[in-house]
């Protein structure tokens, strides 16, 4: 009972980190129909924002952990959103208008490109930084076990739930909002109606950015240990957990992560890790043979 | 019209030149990218030195050698095309590759062309398939795993000890190799599990571990996954003391995992560091600002051992060089080298060691 407990709290809290760069994925889908294989590195770009923050600040006698993480996130999310806009603006929007597998091309290139980079000016090694949030509360023991939830658990939960209500907000109750949702439908009728499409384009890329910003500083912070590489397992992971809840779908992305996340904690823990990602790739299998466009994916409507 | 065959008589003679002031091309191979890339830098560092050693001492038969470097990253097919780009620039001595996993579908191309090598992949696959090409200078994952699973058998037997591999050929035959090497001295596996390399998240995994009373975890596999299961095992109030392979000899594990990895014991060939005759070598290494750990001696040892090889065949010719090779003896800053009828190194020797505090050190009895 306490084993479950603890594997549903370390599924949960992993299936958050996916939810939150499986948004990103999702936003870009619903706004230009394309997957941005890029998007698993600007995360990744962001770890090691944080991992330079956290070390400065440390370096500057800064001991206040909440006043570091605020800075930190801050300094991550401005930056990332900067290489969200210039990815677009340089990779994808000169190619916007040509056929659909040019811009996914360009995507994969640039996905080399930014951990090639970061490879190069940063190094290859790994970087640690020193556990930051240490603390938990034990929750239940029985035979022995104790199930526990530790303080850097929580936070990463509170977090994904506050940014998930504020995007939801955004996107269904602002002009912003409203104006995403018509390029989503229809970019020439928006277009027409005098709504600077490339603009709001630009906007849903550094939003997304910004999303993986965040979940690059709170995996810094939960797990400590960082590499160029960190974009690509982390990027399929979310990019499947996207597809699962309906790629397109906010609500979506979020369910498919936490899915992920408790069906990788659960399989591991009853049956055996070696097999886990079998499990997840033949549930996302089994999901879309029933329901093509996901859980919570709006079935595509053509018109005639 | 006469222009152009001007440039083309330019370019013969050019051609002319460069075969006359023609250098040895000796190459290595290895994660010079990619998570692993730190054992490349380490591979890089050592050859480097040993070439410029060899060069400064007037060459190998009069002649210079030149360092070729190959990047396989540790991904299989990119090591099969490292291979053929090797072979297509003609090189004479190959060291390398590093992963068991890359040097097994490499070697095949090395062979087929006829060019020697000289690898560290401990995998026992890679010298049983009888390629006459290929000299192995560490031991094999069989005796490795003989040597760290008869320690955990004899100090930790009344602990209960998971077996966890990678699910790479060399962690899964190492860790295979000390689950057997421990049954074999009447200990029970408590626990026999795989993960995926290169994720962030192995709580779960610790999780069961944890449960299961675990307190010792026999890995194969790389030390990136190690500093994380420890970290993880750290914040679930779980002491783990783990013991591995030849990769732990990686320091990024101390700064990744802390102070929780001076509970990480492993098992390494006798520290070349502490071998009199290398302490020149050593030396010069360190006012290189370079720590001579892990796989840099054992990369210049190679270039050693191809030098040596050279002047006693008296070319770089195959036939000569696989003979002489195979029948002597060489004398490298990591001790004596020679080969058995297989192509593994006569005396490997494993040791036990244990991290202490960012430095490695045999084990304390």
């Amino acid at each position: 009972m306490a084993l479950a407990l603890q594997q549903l709290i370390n599924g949960l809290t992993l299936g958050a980190v996916y939810g939150l760069i499986a948004i990103g994925y999702t936003m870009v889908y619903g706004i230009i129909g394309m997957i941005n294989f890029a998007h698993g590195d600007i995360y990744m770009v962001s770890a090691f924002i944080a991992v330079t923050g956290f070390t400065l600040l440390a370096a500057f006698g800064v001991h206040s952990v909440a006043l570091a993480l605020f800075v930190v996130l801050a300094l991550a999310v401005l930056f990332t959103s900067v290489y969200g806009w210039a990815v677009e603006r340089v990779a994808y929007r000169p190619l916007r208008g040509s056929a659909r597998l040019v811009p996914l091309i360009s995507s994969i290139g640039m996905s080399i490109f930014l951990q090639n980079l970061v490879q190069l000016t940063q190094g290859a090694r790994v970087k640690p930084i020193p556990p930051m949030i240490t603390g938990g509360v034990d929750l239940l023991t029985v035979d022995g076990f104790t199930a526990r939830l530790s303080y850097s658990q929580i936070l990463i939960v509170l977090v994904t739930v506050a940014l998930l209500a504020a995007f939801t907000w955004l996107i269904q109750r602002t002009s912003f909002g409203r104006r995403q949702r018509a390029c989503e439908q229809d970019r020439t009728m928006t277009a027409l109606l005098g709504i600077d499409v490339d603009r709001t384009i630009s906007l849903t890329f550094m939003l997304g950015a910004a999303l993986a910003a965040v979940a690059g500083v709170l995996v810094t912070m939960y797990y400590g240990v960082i590499d160029f590489y960190i974009g690509f397992v982390a990027g399929i992971k979310a990019f499947t957990a996207a597809v699962l809840g309906g790629i397109g779908s906010l609500p979506g992305a979020m369910l498919g992560g936490l899915i992920i996340g408790l069906i990788e904690a659960f399989w591991s823990n009853y049956l055996s890790a070696e097999y886990k990602d079998v499990a997840t790739f033949s549930i996302l299998i089994l999901v879309l043979l029933f329901r093509p466009s996901g859980l919570l994916g709006r079935p595509e409507v053509e018109k005639v | 019209m006469d222009k152009k065959i001007l440039l083309a008589g330019c370019g013969l003679l050019s051609l002319l030149a460069a075969a006359a002031h023609a250098e040895h091309l000796v190459a290595i191979a290895g994660p010079m990218s990619g998570q692993y890339a730190s054992a490349g830098d380490q591979i890089r560092k050592g050859a480097e030195m040993a070439v410029a050693d060899i060069n400064a001492g007037g060459g190998v038969l009069g002649e210079k050698l030149k360092l070729e470097i190959g990047d396989d990253a540790c991904d299989p097919k990119q090591a099969v095309s490292v291979a053929n780009t090797m072979v297509n620039k003609k090189i004479v001595f190959m060291h390398g590759h590093w992963c068991s996993s890359s040097t097994i579908p490499a070697s095949d191309v090395y062979a087929e062309s006829q060019i020697p090598m000289v690898t560290v992949s401990t995998n026992p696959q890679v010298t049983q398939r009888g390629l006459p090409n290929l000299f192995r200078i560490m031991g094999s994952d069989d005796q490795q795993g003989i040597v760290a699973g008869g320690y955990l058998a004899e100090k930790f037997k009344d602990r209960k000890i998971a077996v966890v591999d990678d699910k790479s050929a060399y962690g899964k035959g190492l860790a295979d190799e000390m689950a057997k090497a421990m049954e074999a001295k009447g200990v029970r596996i408590a626990l026999r599990e795989s993960i995926t390399a290169g994720e962030k998240d192995y709580s779960s995994l610790v999780s069961k571990m944890k449960s299961a009373g675990i307190e010792v975890m026999a890995y194969g596999g790389y030390h990136t996954e190690v500093a994380l299961i420890l970290r993880q095992a750290q914040q679930a109030r779980l002491d783990l003391t783990v013991m591995g392979g030849d990769t732990m000899t990686n320091a990024e594990l101390v700064t990744a995992a802390g102070p929780a990895a001076n509970r990480v014991l492993f098992t390494f060939s006798p520290d070349p560091r502490k071998n009199p005759g290398a302490a020149d070598v050593v030396r010069r290494f360190r006012e290189a600002k370079v720590e001579p750990e892990g796989y840099v001696l054992v990369a210049y040892a190679a270039m050693q051992l191809f030098a040596q090889a050279t002047e006693q065949a008296g070319s770089v010719k195959y036939a000569d060089l696989e003979k002489a090779v195979r029948n002597g003896s060489f004398d490298t800053v990591i001790g004596r080298l020679s080969f058995d009828a297989k192509g593994n190194n006569r005396e490997p020797g494993f040791v036990v060691y244990q991290w202490k505090d960012g430095e490695y050190d045999y084990v304390s009895q």
